[in-house]
């Protein structure tokens, strides 16, 4: 089991006027080298949940379990620095986080801090840099230079270059056009596919949890209200409704087509599926 | 009436690089008018040229007829209003009441004067509730909105909406669109928005498509998703209904191009009920 809460909260400013419970005994498991999806209204605790997952933020009570190493309220984990390592944490919107005076230097960063020699850091800066999609001409640049789209793949390339096991994004796609929201899913899909990466995405976009994820994990007010298969959560636009979520356009679509009276069955998937099956309830009625 | 024309407009943030290139054309008033194309192609630099905020290299914008230099801008300005994409960068007062109240201030309106005026506007978008609270209790949706209130007060007649929806999340976003449709409803208004946001652009009036500065496609919604190769060229999506049209094709059902689902969805129940 890579990660486990086992009743974890959180509470923010505690004991003062300002106390906030933004977690409240939360049990979960996410499973190794899936992409799971944590989905939730803003202020539903998603954001607190996954800063949990490298010590950013300690348990006020509970544990939480990250590979072999334990974190709990009273107990800070013992090699912090690897377990940072080990789990990436990029932020929403994390390009306002770059401060180098060029690509190369920002990307080199985390691996120069943890330990590697100039070189060696260097060099996982190009990978991280090439797997994210910027090319060698842009390493000498200023990050400043750089379009929102272009910076936001050198900040996920400084915490690729520190080799994570466990990836965790919060909102990676916010604010993207719809060519840069489409190719960034694809790089996650790859690192999880090719490189046996676990992800975790916080995201409100249902479109893209859909067609990537393989499980959903909803919070509401601080609780995990359910964790399911992302074809089981998609079943119908039910979940996403009562969550005040956009379902995904497949599934509005079809409920669409219910509405109207088409008696649309259960079990379609893709759209080539729908099409299919449109094509021959139209024609032989 | 036409209110706003551009004639060869251009613009370069860096010698030889044009960021608007050659623009041109004219935007009638109570127009909704949504401006698309992907990161980096200009958009954004064509609002800050039309809200005066940049001065163009070459070529003209007239607004109302007049044009937009120099001389101009201190009446044009107040012509003009822009909502932009990041709701904590436009939030500068310590309350709801202050940050409307703001723009009013510094066109030293009275005291008394200016009370009925937020309250109106704040209703406008439905903040009254929240005149008083403080900017961090307030959701991204919630800034916005009182972000638009306090350029509605300031009564221009085109109001620019930069990627306005784009930080927020999908309660936000659904927000803001409700505003601007509320807006254009009274038709007192001219709306241009820039968005990714196929369905906001199917609901528009006249579309302007950009690519590399340049203007790639304009018209209306259905004439400018009707050229299917430049849009895909531009990097830009079909709307979904679109997409699923051309799919139905293949398996033998043919249906005219709509830009929404439901359009889709009542000639398919024509098509099911005349077999």
């Amino acid at each position: 089991m890579p990660i486990a809460f086992k009743d974890v909260s959180h509470v923010y400013s505690a004991g003062t006027p300002y106390e906030y419970r933004a977690l409240d005994h939360v049990d979960l498991e996410i499973s190794e080298g899936k992409m799971t999806a944590i989905v939730g209204k803003t202020g539903s605790g998603k954001s607190t949940l996954v800063q949990h997952l490298n010590a950013l933020l300690l348990p006020t009570e509970g544990t939480v379990y990250i590979m072999d190493r334990t974190i709990s309220a009273k107990e800070k984990p013992k090699k912090l620095k690897s377990l940072r390592g080990a789990v990436g944490l990029v932020f929403q919107f994390p390009e306002y986080q770059l401060f180098e005076e060029t690509v190369l230097r920002d990307t080199a960063f985390g691996p120069k801090n943890f330990g590697c020699t100039a070189e060696e850091a260097a060099n996982r800066a190009r990978q991280a840099l090439t797997l994210t999609g910027i090319g060698p001409e842009f390493y000498e640049r200023s990050p400043l230079e750089l379009s929102g789209g272009q910076k936001r793949r050198v900040a996920i390339a400084g915490i690729l270059a520190m080799d994570p096991k466990i990836l965790v994004l919060d909102e990676p796609t916010a604010g993207l056009d719809p060519a840069g929201t489409a190719s960034m899913m694809k790089l996650f899909s790859d690192l999880n596919k090719k490189m046996n990466k676990t992800i975790l995405i916080v995201t409100h976009d249902m479109e893209q949890v859909y067609r990537y994820c393989d499980e959903v994990v909803v919070v509401e007010n601080g609780r995990i209200r359910e964790k399911e298969t992302t074809a089981e959560f998609f079943r119908d636009a039910r979940r996403c409704n009562e969550m005040g979520m956009l379902p995904p356009s497949l599934i509005r679509f079809i409920e669409m087509m219910r509405e109207f009276g088409f008696n649309v069955p259960d079990g379609i998937t893709s759209e080539e599926q729908l099409a299919e099956w449109i094509g021959r309830e139209v024609k032989h009625g | 009436m036409e209110q706003i024309r551009t004639e060869n407009l251009n613009f370069s943030y860096e010698e030889g690089i044009k960021t608007i290139d050659n623009v041109s054309f004219t935007i009638e008033k109570g127009m909704y008018v949504t401006i698309i194309g992907h990161n980096g192609s200009g958009k954004s630099t064509l609002a800050k040229l039309l809200a005066g905020l940049l001065e163009a290299e070459s070529g003209k914008i007239l607004i109302n007829g007049k044009e937009l230099n120099e001389e101009n801008l201190p009446v044009l300005r107040n012509t003009i209003g822009i909502v932009f994409q990041n709701p904590d960068n436009q939030f500068i007062g310590s309350t709801v009441r202050d940050d409307i109240a703001f723009g009013l201030e510094n066109h030293r309106i009275p005291q008394p004067e200016m009370d009925p005026i937020i309250e109106k506007f704040a209703e406008k978008v439905g903040m009254t509730k929240y005149l008083n609270s403080e900017p961090t209790h307030l959701s991204g949706g919630q800034k916005q909105r009182v972000a638009i209130a306090g350029v509605l007060a300031m009564k221009p007649e085109i109001l620019i909406f930069d990627e306005a929806t784009a930080m927020l999340d999908p309660q936000g976003k659904a927000e803001i669109k409700k505003v601007i449709r509320e807006l254009h409803e009274e038709r007192d208004l001219t709306i241009i928005s820039i968005t990714h946001d196929i369905d906001e652009v199917a609901e528009s009036d006249f579309v302007l498509a950009l690519n590399g500065g340049k203007i790639a496609l304009m018209g209306t919604p259905h004439e400018v998703f009707a050229d299917e190769k430049t849009i895909t060229d531009i990097r830009l999506e079909l709307p979904y209904s679109t997409r699923l049209g051309k799919l139905l094709a293949k398996h033998g059902v043919t249906v005219k191009n709509h830009m929404t689902m439901k359009g889709l969805v009542g000639e398919l129940c024509q098509l099911h009920s005349k077999m």
